[in-house]
């Protein structure tokens, strides 16, 4: 158990697992406990040398966690690196926040859920709320103390789906959850509206999926939404279960991040897995099957 | 680290080549995000207007950029949010780049320049695909304007 204590606010007490958020109140009264890192994670690279929360490393999802040739993430021996190098030990506890409803800080605390690494919390709410509050930045970047952390091994069979196993899921017709835009899900656009290209040649969505636009789980201010509001969307409108083995998708894996972080730590699904390659893979995957249409 | 030559570059582009190569790696993000902060002001009328300008749809954030031609000088506005600053970057190093180069110069510019700057790996290839974009509309821009 985690030496740090849970962040005690009202909201998060009705999520299945209230530890995994902290308030922006808690981690500004937090910044300086002992056992605490603070990593940002953002999809543009230079917004934390912009200014960040006093004492945050950055994790960069291209630079750090992917590995720089094959389309994987980095191994036991490149995660253990970082960690050292950015003084994070193994019973380290972990609070992501990013940029974009903390998309990439939700795949970032997947990635490092992969490694097994324990403790990880998200900042409700993630940059967009620290910064609309007012709340202190810096540019200074704070020098740590190098860590030792264990070669840990990435377990990719609870929390990360391939591709062979998502065509198994379909034939078994097993829960998917796509979180991309409705005329992503649709067919009409291969790229999110208003992003670039992305280089798919097909359009449409997994068979048997179901279209759950990520966004749906955030509020305006970038914070989830509450118990009976996700409960109604993915439960009672989706009909899915707490036990059912779900796959959640987007396009490269970090949408559905957000999502699988919803499904896992705010209603207690026990099986859910994030296929990370996502529809840039499967949208180019030769005879692989594919549904076009709203439904 | 091996330094791609910056020959074809015409000259601010090779200026901003240079600069990379002569940084220490670990310095180089704080390098980008001081071309970042130059990212000069948009003209009132586009700010007015925006549709005036061409959306840059390469890119992750929202950049419109437009390439005006000023007695054979090419003159490039752009504008990028403030979350952005990758984005900022590419529009502000083009505008070192090629604010004052003819129509001719801007068109012989090679269509992978931005990869010849130094900067790929610092943000990964996908990120780069902004700055290329970047640069092709403003050569598409600019090919318009001299030959309507």
């Amino acid at each position: 158990m985690s030496k740090v204590p849970f962040d005690p606010t009202a909201k998060f007490q009705e999520y299945a697992t209230p530890g995994a958020l902290v308030s922006t109140e808690w981690l500004a009264a937090n910044l300086n406990t002992p056992g605490i890192v603070v990593v940002e994670s953002d999809e543009d690279t230079l917004l934390y040398e912009t200014g960040h929360i006093p004492g945050s490393v950055k994790v960069d999802w291209h630079t750090d966690l992917n590995d720089p040739v094959s389309r994987d993430y980095v191994g036991p021996e490149g995660f253990a690196a970082l960690m050292a190098r950015k003084g994070i030990s193994r019973d380290t506890t972990v609070v992501f926040y990013g940029d974009k409803s903390n998309w990439w800080a939700a795949y970032a605390l997947w990635v490092f859920r992969l490694f097994g690494h324990e403790d990880v919390r998200l900042l409700d709410g993630g940059r967009q709320k620290w910064e609309a509050e007012g709340r202190e930045m810096t540019k200074e970047v704070p020098v740590r103390a190098a860590s030792s952390y264990p070669l840990s091994p990435r377990n990719d069979t609870e929390l990360r789906a391939y591709r062979e196993q998502v065509l198994e899921h379909v034939s078994a017709k097993g829960c998917m959850v796509d979180v991309r835009s409705p005329q992503e899900f649709s067919g009409e656009l291969t790229h999110m509206p208003d992003y670039p290209q992305e280089g798919t040649l097909r359009g449409g969505h997994i068979p048997g999926a179901k279209s759950v636009p990520w966004k749906r789980a955030a509020n305006d201010d970038g914070t989830f939404k509450g118990l009976a509001d996700l409960r109604a969307i993915y439960e009672g409108e989706k009909g899915l279960a707490a036990g059912d083995d779900v796959i959640a998708y987007c396009r490269i894996g970090e949408r559905s991040s957000h999502t699988w972080f919803v499904l896992t730590y705010l209603l207690g699904f026990k099986n859910v897995r994030n296929y990370d390659g996502s529809w840039s893979e499967w949208g180019n995957a030769v005879r692989l099957p594919i549904a076009v249409g709203a439904e | 680290m091996s330094e791609t030559p910056a020959a074809q570059l015409p000259p601010g582009l090779a200026a901003v080549a240079a600069d990379f190569a002569d940084t220490p790696r670990e310095m180089r993000l704080e390098l980008l995000l001081e071309y970042a902060d130059r990212l000069q002001p948009l003209p009132e009328k586009y700010v007015a207007q925006i549709d005036l300008m061409e959306r840059v749809q390469e890119c992750q954030s929202p950049l419109y950029a437009i390439a005006e031609l000023n007695n054979d000088a090419v003159q490039i506005h752009a504008t990028a949010p403030p979350e952005s600053p990758t984005t900022r970057a590419f529009a502000s190093i083009m505008q070192l780049g090629l604010n004052g180069l003819t129509a001719e110069e801007v068109l012989a510019v090679p269509a992978s320049a931005p990869l010849q700057l130094g900067i790929t790996d610092l943000v990964s290839p996908l990120r780069m695909r902004g700055a290329t974009g970047l640069l092709a509309r403003i050569q598409r821009q600019v090919r318009a304007a001299v030959s309507p």
